[in-house]
């Protein structure tokens, strides 16, 4: 009677089946959801987020860590911090969980990122956006430029995704991979040190295009770091993250200035942010 | 027909109440536990359509204050889900006021930019409006200061008090189907046009002279966040919110909202409901606040509906001027003592 059909409203998600779960730290495990016909759920594209629910439980929102090139499934990449993410932790295989999205903006890697060198910098959980667009420019490899990661976490068992970052990452053409890891361990001959202090013993040239992501403490030193380098801050993206529940700009929950971080982010530019008023 | 007059007697109203809710709900102001407020007519109820303006905005008909958007279950250890329907009954709601219907004007742009929220789009579909004007404006009234024209409401169907007659003028095509459904009860007034003119103009006079109407705008809208936010008057102004939410639940204007669960024997039920940037909870997370101090939750609704809703929304402020919130804060807070402080000093000190 109205024109509208039912079921179709963004608020309303989609049953998701977890068809594998992989520990990757004492406190993440990443998550590979499949619509229960089998496939992925929707399309979303590097730096986009979902809203994943355990009802009953809670709902939260998480960065889609996959790339969009992978056809068959959507991961998350979930640290384990409160009532939903310890039950999210829980699951096995086979279970169901909802999931509506995708949601927000993304990295813009068909327009302003074609081309560039790409200086990959994060720490901890925040691997899981840069992720998604790291997969992404190896998949479409011929439309950038170099791709460095400089990736820190608190110890070695930390580190996300490391089988991959060495297996895949390391090797692949033209990209140059820096892990470090906050004090020294047995077993670890890698780096030892902070992300923004290791950044800057790095030193790259600024003819590159940044993307941070990581705890609000590292974003703030390797912000000033990629400062002394020559960076401006319109060669640096980041994530923000905010308390969500809509996700598509109306709950009125994440809204900061006149902008909504879950539909006008969550990914800005630097100078984006500064024009923000300062409540992040 | 359309534009067209017609007129009932007042005592005739109970009827014309009878038939409307005869075919589809009514809302109607009606008093119960010593306030005036929208529910669904019931025969015998006392409807108070001379009360200018109701506790609470009549927003809860197009976005109740609770609402299931859909149900979770198992069946065969298979998780499904079951949308709640939309709304598909007709309704009218009768007596708004033109501070309310622009109220709505601005939940049209929140619920109905894309993505439209669908639960909101088919109740604004199915409900009609028909707006009074008002005979007798309130102290705390300023929907003046808005641009709003109390003495013309948009609406459906527009609505006078003359005499001992109410007149009513469909405005909509929606609104002249809902006066032909009536005809039983209404008789044309064509020579009202005077009449109407003249109670316009007693409204126009009495709204220019109202405490607040000459409260002035300039310096607020777009481009104002910085000068604005960092002032020092934030500081003064906010101390006395016990950060009640009370403001926010009573506006025609407030949008934001919650999403929780409900177990019930059937599964889990995922409803929304209304939820007020006054809280302390309101943006608390895992790893923190980004608002810690009821001094930034205070300056974000009152820079929300002068400053950022005018960036998104080509210069429209999120608040009419209903002064609902002057009425009920139990503090004498007020969206006009913030725009009086700020004009004062322009707000820079
Ligand atoms: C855009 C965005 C992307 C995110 N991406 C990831 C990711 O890839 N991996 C990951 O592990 N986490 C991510 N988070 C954080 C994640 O949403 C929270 O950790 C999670 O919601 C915590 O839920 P909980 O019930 O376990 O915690 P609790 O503290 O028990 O939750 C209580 C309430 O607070 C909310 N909440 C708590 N922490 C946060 C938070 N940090 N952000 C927003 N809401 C919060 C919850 O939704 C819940 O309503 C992201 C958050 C946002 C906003
Ligand atoms: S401004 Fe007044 S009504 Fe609003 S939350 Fe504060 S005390 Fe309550
Ligand atoms: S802020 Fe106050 S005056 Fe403005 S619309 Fe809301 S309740 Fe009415
Ligand atoms: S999460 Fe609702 S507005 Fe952003």
């Amino acid at each position: 009677m109205c024109g509208f059909g039912n079921g179709n409203d963004a608020l309303i998600p989609r049953v998701g089946v977890i068809t594998d779960i992989r520990t990757e730290t004492p406190d993440v495990k990443t998550f590979r959801v499949v619509s229960p016909e089998g496939g992925k759920l929707f399309e979303h594209m590097p730096g986009q987020c979902a809203m994943v629910c355990v009802p009953g439980v809670g709902e939260g929102m998480f960065s889609i860590t996959s790339s969009p090139t992978q056809r068959e499934y959507q991961e998350f990449s979930i640290k384990r911090c409160g009532v939903l993410t310890d039950m999210l932790h829980s699951l096995s295989p086979g279970d169901e969980i909802t999931v509506r999205g995708p949601y927000g903006n993304h990295f813009p890697v068909e327009d302003a990122l074609k081309g560039k060198n790409l200086l990959f910098v994060a720490g901890g959980i925040g691997l899981a956006p840069l992720r998604s667009v790291i997969n992404y420019v190896l998949d479409n490899r011929a439309d950038y430029g170099s791709v460095d990661i400089v990736y820190g976490a608190r110890s070695a068992d930390d580190l996300v995704r490391l089988d991959e970052i060495r297996e895949v990452w390391a090797k692949a053409p033209g990209v140059g991979v820096h892990l470090t890891i906050d004090r020294e361990q047995e077993g670890w001959d890698g780096h030892v040190g902070f992300v923004p202090a290791f950044l800057g013993e790095l030193g790259f040239d600024a003819d590159r295009t940044a993307l941070v992501c990581g705890p609000p403490v590292m974003i703030k030193f390797v912000l000033s770091t990629l400062g002394e380098m020559g960076f401006g801050k319109e060669q640096v993206y980041t994530t923000l993250e905010l308390r969500m529940k809509c996700g598509i700009g109306k709950c009125g929950r994440c809204n900061i200035g006149s902008k909504y971080v879950c539909r006008d982010g969550p990914v800005f530019r630097f100078d984006e942010i500064d024009e923000l008023p300062d409540e992040y | 027909m359309m534009g067209g007059i017609y007129g009932i007697s007042k005592d005739r109203l109970e009827k014309l109440f009878s038939a409307l809710a005869a075919e589809r709900e009514l809302y109607l102001p009606v008093m119960s536990g010593g306030k005036v407020n929208f529910s669904v007519w019931e025969e015998g109820e006392d409807v108070r359509l001379d009360v200018t303006k109701t506790a609470k905005s009549p927003k809860d008909a197009f976005f109740p204050q609770f609402e299931t958007l859909y149900t979770c279950r198992t069946e065969e250890g298979k998780l499904k889900i079951d949308p709640e329907e939309l709304c598909r009954r007709e309704f009218v709601v009768f007596g708004m006021r033109a501070c309310d219907a622009a109220g709505l004007r601005v939940l049209d742009r929140v619920f109905l930019s894309e993505p439209v929220d669908t639960f909101y789009a088919a109740r604004r579909e199915l409900g009609t409006i028909v707006s009074i004007a008002c005979g007798e404006p309130e102290e705390s009234c300023f929907c003046r200061a808005f641009g709003i024209d109390a003495a013309s409401p948009d609406a459906d169907v527009a609505a006078w008090f003359s005499g001992e007659r109410l007149l009513l003028k469909p405005q909509t095509e929606k609104g002249t189907r809902l006066i032909s459904s009536l005809s039983e009860y209404l008789t044309e007034a064509d020579g009202a046009e005077a009449a109407i003119e003249e109670e316009q103009a007693k409204i126009r006079a009495i709204t220019e002279k109202l405490p607040y109407s000459l409260l002035s705008l300039e310096g607020w809208g777009s481009g104002e966040t910085k000068r604005k936010f960092d002032s020092p008057l934030w500081e003064k102004l906010y101390r006395p919110c016990l950060a009640c939410g009370t403001c926010t639940f009573v506006c025609p204007t407030c949008q934001c909202y919650d999403i929780k669960d409900y177990k019930t024997k059937n599964g889990v039920q995922r409803y929304r409901c209304w939820d007020s940037c006054m809280y302390s909870d309101f943006t608390l997370m895992a790893g923190g606040n980004n608002r810690t101090t009821q001094l930034q939750r205070f300056r974000q609704r009152f820079m929300h509906k002068l400053v950022y809703f005018p960036e998104n929304n080509e210069g429209t402020f999120s608040c009419v001027g209903c002064g609902r919130c002057v009425d009920s804060c139990p503090s004498s807070l007020n969206i006009v003592k913030v725009i009086k402080a700020f004009s004062k000093d322009g707000g820079d000190e």
